[in-house]
């Protein structure tokens, strides 16, 4: 459905419109901030993974395969970088845009609709996004964490990653009352980034939190990478995909829809 | 100054509800993540305790710092550029010190909730072993003071939230990593480790965490507090200049 | 000819309130076409609806003869918006504001940046090129609202009170790059609560009240039609200007009291001061004027225009 939107009738050309206007706004401090994006998973990757994992030496997946866990760690940190950086424009950066600036009032004076909007923002988000998983990528390769092949592998499901929780979080922001609610979704996304078997392997929780656990965005995104990384993926991570790719649709399509409702009453 | 200081209380009246569920929530959920989860994973303990015992203090400290910094970046460079909400004081016969010294006072005040807050939550996950533990509440609030004081003399300086975003990276997230809250200082490279040393938050966690395990901190702990008096006054006399030159034209 | 933009009927709702009622509007093509109305008269709704970011509750509306609802990126590729609130971008430059902007309607950039030029010439802000936009005054922010709506080279050119807000002379400017528009043949629809405003711009207008038309016609056809030719406005130095109603009785064709004056309609405004003090009257001042917008609003609505 998608992919059928985009080519009908300038659809993409519009949306990579709004794309530009985010390149435009580039400027020298703003510059340093996207440019380090990259370094935060990097610091985690080295505090956590790095100085923890010198307390706690190796991990066994559940496979049977024994990891260091700085190698045990480090998909997860990309995999929630994926979803912070993801999140963060699509919900604070979007809904200042749409609030606060009233930059897409302006927009929408144009022929840009407002899912193109949406779509613009969520490219640009995405751009962002990859530069920095490549980077970290490419720092975990050097660091023996995984293989160039397998990082190969990885780069692609980032972006899957990033898309599936940019609409999320689109979705999210058509439905943000005030600022007070951003608390809410940091907080949720504070509990995310603990709990989904991202420091420890699933089995060190209790039963019931495991199964909630399962069905959470980002497990399945930390499952999907973490076996590519490890050279361990199979049938399961196909169940991973499609899942993104479900959050990824429906997330577009009530983001897109809701977003109609909101600016043009 | 207590005039400032109330003006920012009836603020965070309106705003308490969202903060307060930060501020008890987040550090739980880290005290259940990383001490509960990671820790069954660490097979012997740090130093002679558990891992939980051991991060618990370390957290302590570093949410004292977290809180400051959330109040001493975004809402200062607010009251400066867009609320201007201290030249509405400023035209009010307050001084430049009662200006800064309430605001800084409210950031304390909210420091000291959170550390209360989680004192109780680890309090009652049984990770207090001593009758020394309230004093990682003043530690709390010297790391507090440390950080918020430079933290605000910054804020006054820059004209766009950008600044804040390179701050937050290049300073606060090292330092609430590096600084022995999550592993020892000790096993970081020797560079890497005198930079911990050098930041205030490292001496906060150390003394903590003397004062939960009930550990005797001896010469260093005098250390420890002088270092970081000497942050606060430090960044009060900066910030002090910095807004002066604000405020007074 | 055929309107450029057609409206029969049209209503908009919010809930229960009902902010256009049932309006007949026709622009046509080349004309400056306003819409005259206090705050809560329904302009900015109706402006939204022709701007189409806003779908009609019921009635037709047809602009340059799509449905706005089903044609709405058609449609505003050919229209140039000034909205009531400038919301010019921030985070960019005088310049890049007018060149991303272009970008939208997918203009070309080197297309954009010759016209980002020609315009700024235009406002005469080229000196500013490079600034930030917040440091702006006022009246430059709304002159680049006003190049900005006009990137694309519009067919139509909606202005949301254009000048609201502005003081004098960054008003006058305003006026003056409208007209010269206008003279270029660019159709404006402009919505204003300023009589000065309408009478200085406007070809044609509509008086608006409580979401309805009340009158239709040219500024000189409206005042010929709703009022004289002439107004005496009479002060007096008293509580209540009430009781100098009576006393003022068949002076002039008509008499409003409002709480600060006493407005006599007349065709000869010298003749009527005269008659005022055959009468013994003395008032505090005494302003003989020609009729404007704002005494056909008046007779229309029994209310001012600006409170």
């Amino acid at each position: 459905m998608v992919t059928r939107l985009l080519v009908s009738s300038g659809m993409g050309r519009r949306s990579v419109s709004v794309t530009e206007r985010n390149v435009a706004t580039l400027r020298s401090a703003y510059w340093i901030v996207m440019v380090s994006g990259f370094l935060e998973p990097v610091l985690y990757l080295f505090s956590i993974g790095v100085g923890v994992g010198g307390l706690i030496g190796d991990i066994t997946l559940p496979g049977g395969e024994v990891v260091g866990y700085a190698a045990f760690v480090a998909p997860a940190m990309l995999a929630a970088s994926a979803m912070t950086g993801a999140l963060s424009e699509t919900t604070f950066n979007f809904f200042g845009k749409m609030k606060f600036m009233r930059l897409y009032e302006g927009i929408l004076a144009t022929p840009v609709r407002p899912i193109e909007i949406a779509l613009g923002e969520l490219l640009w988000a995405m751009v962002r996004g990859a530069l920095y998983s490549a980077a970290f990528l490419v720092i975990m390769v050097v660091l023996d964490l995984t293989t160039w092949p397998r990082a190969l592998a990885m780069f692609p499901a980032t972006i899957l990653v990033g898309f599936a929780f940019g609409a999320l979080g689109m979705t999210v922001s058509t439905l943000i009352r005030s600022w007070q609610d951003f608390d809410l979704i940091a907080s949720g996304q504070f509990a995310l980034f603990l709990f989904s078997g991202t420091f420890v392997p699933l089995a060190a929780y209790p039963a019931v939190l495991r199964w909630l656990v399962e069905i959470t965005p980002l497990y399945r995104s930390v499952h999907l990478i973490r076996a590519l990384s490890t050279g361990t993926a199979g049938w399961p991570q196909l169940l991973d995909v499609l899942y993104l790719l479900a959050l990824l649709t429906v997330g577009l399509t009530i983001a897109g829809r809701r977003m109609s409702r909101l600016l043009c009453k | 100054m207590l005039a400032v200081l109330e003006y920012h209380l009836v603020n965070y009246r309106r705003t308490w509800r969202g903060s307060a569920l930060s501020s008890l929530v987040l550090p739980l959920l880290t005290m259940l993540g990383f001490g509960v989860g990671v820790g069954s994973y660490v097979a012997g303990g740090v130093d002679g305790v558990s891992y939980l015992d051991w991060i618990v203090p370390g957290l302590i400290a570093s949410t004292a710092m977290q809180t400051a910094i959330g109040e001493s970046t975004w809402p200062v460079l607010s009251a400066f550029e867009w609320l201007k909400t201290y030249f509405a004081q400023a035209a009010a016969p307050l001084r430049v010190a009662d200006i800064l010294g309430g605001h800084l006072a409210f950031m304390l005040f909210r420091v000291l909730i959170s550390a209360v807050a989680f004192l109780a939550i680890a309090l009652a996950f049984g990770t207090l072993h001593s009758w020394w533990s309230p004093v990682a509440l003043i530690v709390a609030m010297l790391v507090g003071l440390s950080v918020a004081a430079p933290t605000a003399a910054y804020a006054a300086t820059i004209s766009s939230d950008s600044y804040l975003a390179i701050l937050l990276r290049f300073a606060v997230l090292p330092m609430s990593l590096f600084s022995g809250v999550f592993f020892p200082v000790e096993s970081l490279p020797v560079v890497l480790r005198w930079i911990a040393y050098a930041l205030p938050l490292w001496h906060g966690v150390d003394l903590s965490r003397d004062a939960t395990l009930g550990l005797d901190p001896g010469w260093l702990g005098l250390v420890h507090a002088a270092y970081l008096i000497a942050w606060c006054a430090a960044g009060c006399w900066l910030a002090h200049r910095r807004y002066r030159r604000r405020l007074v034209i | 000819m055929a309107s450029l933009i057609r409206a029969r009927g049209l209503i908009k709702r919010f809930g229960d309130f009902t902010a256009v009622d049932g309006i007949d509007v026709d622009v046509r093509r080349g004309e400056a076409f306003g819409f005259l109305g206090p705050n809560g008269a329904g302009k900015s709704s109706t402006m939204r609806m022709i701007g189409c970011v806003s779908p009609p509750s019921g009635g037709v509306l047809e602009i340059l003869g799509l449905d706005p609802v089903r044609d709405g990126p058609a449609i505003r590729a050919k229209l140039g918006v000034c909205p009531q609130l400038d919301n010019l971008d921030i985070e960019l430059t005088v310049r890049e504001n007018l060149t991303t902007y272009a970008r939208f309607f997918g203009i070309a950039r080197k297309v954009a940046r010759r016209r980002a030029d020609e315009l700024l010439e235009f406002v005469q802000l080229t000196e500013r090129a490079d600034s930030k936009v917040e440091p702006l005054s006022g009246g430059m922010k709304r002159r680049l609202t006003i190049a900005r709506a006009l990137v694309n080279e519009p067919e139509i050119v909606l202005l949301d009170e254009p000048t609201t807000g502005l003081d004098p002379q960054a008003r006058h400017l305003v006026w003056e790059r409208l007209f010269r528009l206008k003279q270029q043949g660019v159709t404006l629809v402009l919505t204003t609560h300023y009589m000065d405003e309408a009478e200085q711009l406007c070809d044609r207008l509509v008086v608006m009240d409580g979401g309805r038309i009340a009158a239709e016609g040219s500024p000189r056809e409206l005042i010929e039609r709703y009022s004289t030719r002439e107004v005496v406005e009479l002060r007096f130095n008293a509580e209540s200007q009430e009781p100098y109603a009576s006393k003022l009785e068949g002076v002039g064709e008509r008499l409003e009291v409002l709480p600060d004056r006493v407005l006599l309609y007349v065709a000869d405004g010298d003749e009527a001061v005269a008659e005022v003090h055959r009468r013994s009257l003395s008032p505090a001042s005494v302003l003989v004027r020609r009729s404007s917008l704002e005494d056909v609003f008046l007779r229309l609505t029994g209310r001012t225009l600006v409170e």
